[in-house]
């Protein structure tokens, strides 16, 4: 994707989040921005991306790359359509995570940080997701996956692959201006 | 039944939307506040009140907001912390999933009694499903005049926003907070100057935990005496737990401070004891961060006293034999939990989530899960035991933020708790060198990197 551009609903989002903040002080919307380009544009933020955001919010494009580089929701790479990122600390291990994570390399074929040949899974096991009374979870675009066995696991991905949809971060249903 | 004042209404179908959360009485503290009380009534209420920092801290909130610095023609603004990233925590989520409009609620009053008239709710961004639930309530809150310019006809004017995170356990650490919501990276500032005086955009600035912005409704409502009549001592009012790990009940609970440790452990009221017939081997009482102790350690105190859960008994005894209250995450361990590999998990979180800035926290996490890893592996040896000492007090109050320490203490409270643990992975050190076989021998997962 050489020349980036957001749909015409995704920059009136752009400009609400703006005013959110003062006017000289617009290098705010930073963060929220990046969400929306990335669930754009297939889930992950390329170069020009990320200098196409920059452009938007009169940044230089190095401002942009320090940000997206720190968060790690921020994928760098592409990734596949549904995205499991599977929570791996505390409480989620105490309950079993480590098995869920085994069980979903063995059944894709893939290690974590990988994707499926088909561009359908990527894995990912990521730090507490706030969800330690209903250990082990994963989570998948903004929906969380909670109190998982191994069966669940498998009906998910079953599910995933025959929706066939990206996975990805729904825009809120009213932003306030 | 403990009193409740955050989550008496939480099963109440529809209680998320405007309606339902006014029919039980929302929105009645807004409502006296902006028609009864000045700003600095409410600062006074919240003083009485004895409130605390419910994000872990535990600093009174009362001061907090009177160290607001208030020079003319300055903004001030109220920034709530939804960023929840403690290991073992999960109250806030609850609470706005749930209640949000208990959280704007207590937002709106905060910033009246702050004179702030722009504020924002930075919630973590993997509770983008929350922040929606969030966005919808404001936008009731708006239409109904609670929010926006002159509300309730006070003359007071008000605009709320949410910030969403990116993924980024630092960013619980408010000038962290504030430096991402400026849309930076999410390095802790140096203090002094505290935000109280240089925060958001270089303007005084409060940063509060979602749940003790939610406090400030139940304390205007009925005052900060009847407030501060709940619990024990210093710790006043009710607290949300999160209670996780090897129980029956898991789950958030609102309990009055003072409940017996024990109590909250076992009675079917809070987590029900312990799964499938175990014993209670350790507690990490406060989120990941707080002292690891012991269950005898945990029940009692040193001097043989019940321990109770405030945030004065917890700490008894320092970290010699206690622990903290910290943010309520409560993580519960059974008699077949590995300390040492309990350890090495939090280890990697802590190496995981550094910020960088800082040498001994940036090099020494990620140390001290190297040699956690080799000792897991059968190759470490006793003086790696006491290296991770080493590291730990040279970690602890030598960086910026208190990632560091966060860092440090799980550490030692396990070696000082459990010393004999490590030392039984080093002796066996040929004999799990197989890690496979010896992981396979144990019914232990192997490490995931």
């Amino acid at each position: 994707m050489s020349n980036p551009q957001f749909s015409p609903e995704t920059l009136a989002l752009v400009e609400t989040m703006k005013r959110r903040y003062p006017a000289d002080r617009q290098k705010s919307a930073l963060i929220p921005v990046l969400h929306l380009a990335q669930a754009e544009f297939d889930g992950w933020l390329s170069v020009p991306v990320m200098d196409y955001v920059a452009s938007l919010l009169s940044l230089q494009p190095i401002e942009v790359y320090e940000v997206a580089s720190f968060y790690s929701m921020f994928n760098l790479k592409p990734v596949g359509k549904c995205v499991l990122e599977v929570c791996r600390t505390s409480s989620c291990w105490l309950m079993g995570a480590e098995d869920v994570v085994r069980h979903i390399e063995k059944k894709l074929g893939i290690r974590v940080g990988e994707t499926t040949g088909d561009g359908m899974f990527t894995l990912k096991t990521v730090e507490c997701l706030g969800s330690c009374g209903t250990a082990p979870m994963l989570q998948c675009g903004s929906d969380y996956y909670e109190n998982l066995t191994l069966e669940k696991v498998d009906n998910l991905i079953s599910e995933l692959r025959s929706d066939g949809r990206r996975r990805t971060y729904p825009k809120a249903d009213r932003v306030m201006d | 039944m403990g009193k409740k004042l955050l989550l008496q209404h939480d099963h109440v179908p529809g209680i998320h939307t405007l309606q339902v959360y006014r029919d039980h009485g929302g929105y009645s503290a807004l409502r006296k506040a902006l028609s009864s009380m000045t700003p600095e009534q409410i600062v006074e209420e919240v003083k009485t009140s004895g409130l605390r920092g419910r994000g872990g801290a535990g600093f009174p909130t009362g001061m907090k907001w009177s160290f607001l610095a208030k020079p003319p023609g300055v903004p001030r603004y109220v920034v709530c912390n939804a960023d929840e990233s403690e290991p073992g925590t999960f109250k806030d989520r609850y609470l706005m999933e749930r209640i949000p409009h208990l959280l704007i609620e207590g937002m709106i009053l905060s910033s009246y009694a702050l004179g702030a008239n722009t504020s924002y709710i930075y919630i973590r961004g993997e509770y983008y499903y929350v922040a929606n639930i969030l966005e919808m309530a404001i936008a009731e809150a708006y239409a109904a005049g609670l929010l926006g310019k002159n509300i309730l006809g006070s003359g007071f004017d008000c605009d709320l926003y949410v910030q969403i995170g990116a993924g980024a356990y630092i960013c619980g650490e408010e000038t962290a907070l504030l430096e991402s919501l400026e849309g930076k990276r999410g390095n802790p500032r140096i203090k002094p100057p505290f935000p109280a005086v240089a925060g958001l955009y270089g303007c005084p600035t409060v940063v509060n935990n979602v749940e003790t912005i939610a406090a400030v409704v139940p304390i205007v409502n009925d005052g900060g005496a009847a407030y501060a009549a709940i619990g024990v001592g210093r710790s006043t009012g009710t607290k949300l737990i999160s209670a996780s790990g090897h129980i029956n009940r898991p789950g958030v609970y609102e309990i009055e401070l003072g409940v017996p440790v024990e109590e909250f452990i076992y009675s079917d009221e809070y987590c029900g004891g312990i799964r499938n017939g175990r014993r209670m081997k350790a507690v990490v009482a406060g989120g990941s961060s707080v002292p690891i102790l012991p269950a005898d350690l945990i029940l009692k105190t040193s001097n043989g006293e019940p321990r109770l859960m405030t945030y004065e008994s917890l700490a008894d005894g320092g970290f010699a034999s206690g622990t903290m209250l910290g943010s309520g995450g409560f993580i519960v361990m059974d008699e077949d939990t590995s300390i040492v590999k309990n350890l090495w998990n939090f280890t990697r979180f802590y190496h995981h989530e550094s910020c960088g800035q800082c040498s001994p926290c940036r090099e020494g996490t990620g140390w001290m899960e190297k040699i956690l890893h080799k000792i897991l592996d059968g190759h470490g040896t006793l003086s790696d035991v006491d290296l991770l000492w080493d590291i730990q007090a040279k970690i602890e109050g030598k960086t910026i933020c208190p990632l560091g320490d966060a860092a440090a203490w799980p550490v030692a409270s396990a070696i000082r708790h459990f010393r004999s643990e490590f030392e039984e992975y080093v002796k066996r050190g040929s004999s799990i060198r197989d890690v496979k076989h010896y992981f396979r021998l144990n019914n232990l997962p192997e490490p995931v990197a």
